[in-house]
């Protein structure tokens, strides 16, 4: 018999603390994944960031670092800088991102910094309890837009990555989601490129990654899902953002 | 080497890449951008080095946890409201147990202030300045050759001791130009900590946190760190005496106060008066065993400080009611001459009946 899956080596054994279908398992898996095949782990620093991902160093097994909430790509930046040959990413969250380190964000991005960021988008603040995230849709329930996101008063959802295109630094973005087998398939793909754009010295790259959180969302898992590709994709449409690699795909 | 003339920014600069800094990241702010600018001129084209103007303190402060993490020696520096914003970056640090070096060339304050030499970060400074119970070391120069040296000693600190040390000077000292000779050729090789975070290589992965859902860790954590700034206790105070043997009132100044107290205090001591100076140079950990020793024989002490009175605090602990203490100091960026200290000298002196 083939055995054609095995758990990653480099995600540990440890039940992950993450809620019934949330996005982050998933994309860990794929990180371990990648980074097991491209064999970065004994050069790569990964820089998780506050966050319902802020425990992500208890299942990947390579160093990792945790950020200040939304300083990520300031740590990745002075890490990479001091150490070039290091492959440094960050995972970050929305509110992380898009949010309270707008700034870092949009100064590493327009630098062209040579690190690759995992960005989760999941249109809410999971960890401290469903808040509105900058990428909220417009109408969603939070528990601090109680009445609907009102984009006149509460303004819109952010698109970051159709943002950061616009920087000269900007090697590669996708949009990719973990919401079907077939996506899933392609958000490692995507992961596997962005890497690749840092080892090749090219520019900062990002995979921004629509994710579940069905508890937050107030979904079954199932419906969460569905959710991805019925609501959040109108917004936040799935595909290559930017890509001037000149390399259609990396595999 | 010969001395050379510099002014007090360009001094720390110099010593810094002296020491061994590979990586330089600030923000511009007045009276401390010949720094950042010497940093700039030095670091951005070096090989293995690296310089950033990045798009804010908090920002800066962030990259220097990355490049820390990278185990090289590495820097920033600003002012007191960008060090303000620097706090929370500190504190991470802290609970990190990152080596670094942060130089505050403060200004008069609260709010943006004015762009002139003020000593009211001293509170900020010497009591950890973020949140969570941190201490940071301090040293504070009072020279263009005291701002050579003890950059070279702040890095060789936090090396020693996996701390944030802080550098608080003034507008003086930033500006202005005195000479100098610096003792230490930079370094051939460029050295990288052992415990350097980068990629899980012939070891097992490591992280460096500070979040854990653990309280008990957290406890051990502080623990830990308490314990090591017990030892920092014991080992590196630092502070200066002048004209202390037979003094019967003592100043106590730090900084370019301490400067200005010095010219005072020869100006008393010319007309008779027993004064003395005690200069803490580590202002965390403050000199208190000292100051309780010269309590021993001077009676009293007046502090003075360009602020409203922040060190004196530290001054009436050490005392423990042991000696009188008085204070006099000037806030917002005025900068008392040693004329003026001289005559509240005198007051004092006479006005206690001392002869």
């Amino acid at each position: 018999m083939t055995k054609v899956y095995s758990r990653p080596k480099l995600l540990k054994k440890k039940i992950f603390h993450y809620c019934a279908g949330c996005g982050h398992s998933i994309i860990h898996r794929l990180l371990a994944e990648v980074i097991e095949e491209m064999n970065l782990q004994e050069r790569i620093v990964g820089i998780n960031s506050a966050g319902c991902s802020v425990f992500a160093y208890d299942y990947l097994d390579i160093d990792m670092a945790e950020a200040a909430h939304g300083r990520g790509m300031a740590v990745a930046t002075g890490l990479k800088r001091a150490s070039p040959e290091t492959i440094v990413f960050t995972y970050q969250g929305d509110g992380d991102l898009a949010a309270i380190g707008t700034a870092e964000t949009v100064h590493t991005a327009n630098r062209g910094e040579r690190i690759t960021t995992i960005f989760v988008n999941n249109a809410v603040y999971g960890m401290t309890g469903g808040q509105m995230a900058p990428t909220t849709l417009l109408a969603q329930l939070t528990t601090t837009t109680p009445y609907g996101r009102d984009a006149m008063l509460e303004g819109h959802p952010i698109r970051v990555s159709e943002m950061l295109a616009l920087l000269g630094g900007v090697v590669y973005i996708e949009r990719t989601a973990v919401d079907s087998p077939a996506n899933i398939r392609k958000t490692k793909k995507s992961i596997r490129k962005a890497f690749q754009v840092q080892i090749d010295g090219l520019g900062f790259s990002m995979v921004e990654i629509l994710a579940p959180c069905p508890i937050n969302w107030k979904m079954e898992p199932l419906e969460a899902w569905q959710w991805i590709g019925k609501e959040m994709t109108k917004v936040f449409p799935l595909g290559v953002i930017k890509d001037i690699t000149g390399q259609k795909d990396a595999d | 080497m010969a001395k050379v003339l510099m002014d007090g920014n360009s001094v720390i600069g110099e010593a810094a890449i002296r020491a061994g800094c590979q990586c330089y990241f600030g923000y511009p702010i007045t009276p401390q951008n010949e720094l950042t600018e010497y940093m700039a001129n030095h670091l951005s084209r070096k090989k293995g080095c690296a310089f950033i103007q990045a798009e804010s303190e908090i920002a800066a402060i962030n990259m220097v946890f990355g490049a820390s993490l990278a185990g090289v020696r590495v820097m920033t520096s600003s002012s007191s409201p960008g060090i303000s914003l620097k706090q929370e970056g500190i504190s991470y640090l802290a609970s990190c147990e990152l080596p670094s070096v942060i130089v505050n060339m403060s200004r008069g304050g609260p709010g943006l202030g004015t762009i002139s030499a003020s000593q009211s970060d001293y509170f900020q400074a010497t009591r950890g300045g973020g949140h969570g119970d941190y201490r940071t070391i301090v040293l504070a120069p009072s020279s263009g050759q005291e701002l050579a040296d003890l950059t070279h000693r702040a890095f060789d600190l936090a090396d020693k001791y996996r701390i944030p040390v802080l550098i608080l000077g003034d507008g003086i000292l930033g500006q202005m130009m005195e000479p100098v000779e610096f003792k230490h050729e930079a370094p051939a090789e460029l050295p990288v900590r052992s415990n350097a975070l980068r990629g899980a290589k012939g070891r097992a992965s490591r992280i460096v946190r500070t979040c854990t859902s653990n309280t008990s860790d957290m406890e051990e954590l502080n623990w830990s760190l308490y314990r090591r700034y017990q030892l920092i206790k014991e080992e590196e105070i630092t502070s200066e005496t002048f004209l202390v043997e037979d003094a019967e009132l003592i100043v106590v100044s730090f900084g370019i106060a301490a400067r200005i107290a010095r010219g005072a205090i020869k100006n008393a001591r010319a007309n008779g008066l027993k004064v003395g100076l005690l200069q803490p140079v580590t202002l965390w950990p403050f000199p208190s065993a000292k100051v309780a020793e010269l309590a021993n024989r001077a009676k009293y002490f007046l502090v003075f400080e360009m602020n409203m009175g922040q060190m004196i605090e530290d001054v009436q602990l050490a005392l423990n009611g042991k000696g009188e203490t008085f204070f006099y100091g000037r806030p917002g960026g005025v900068i008392p001459t040693p004329s003026e200290v001289f005559r509240v000298i005198s007051r004092h002196y006479y006005q206690r009946g001392l002869s």
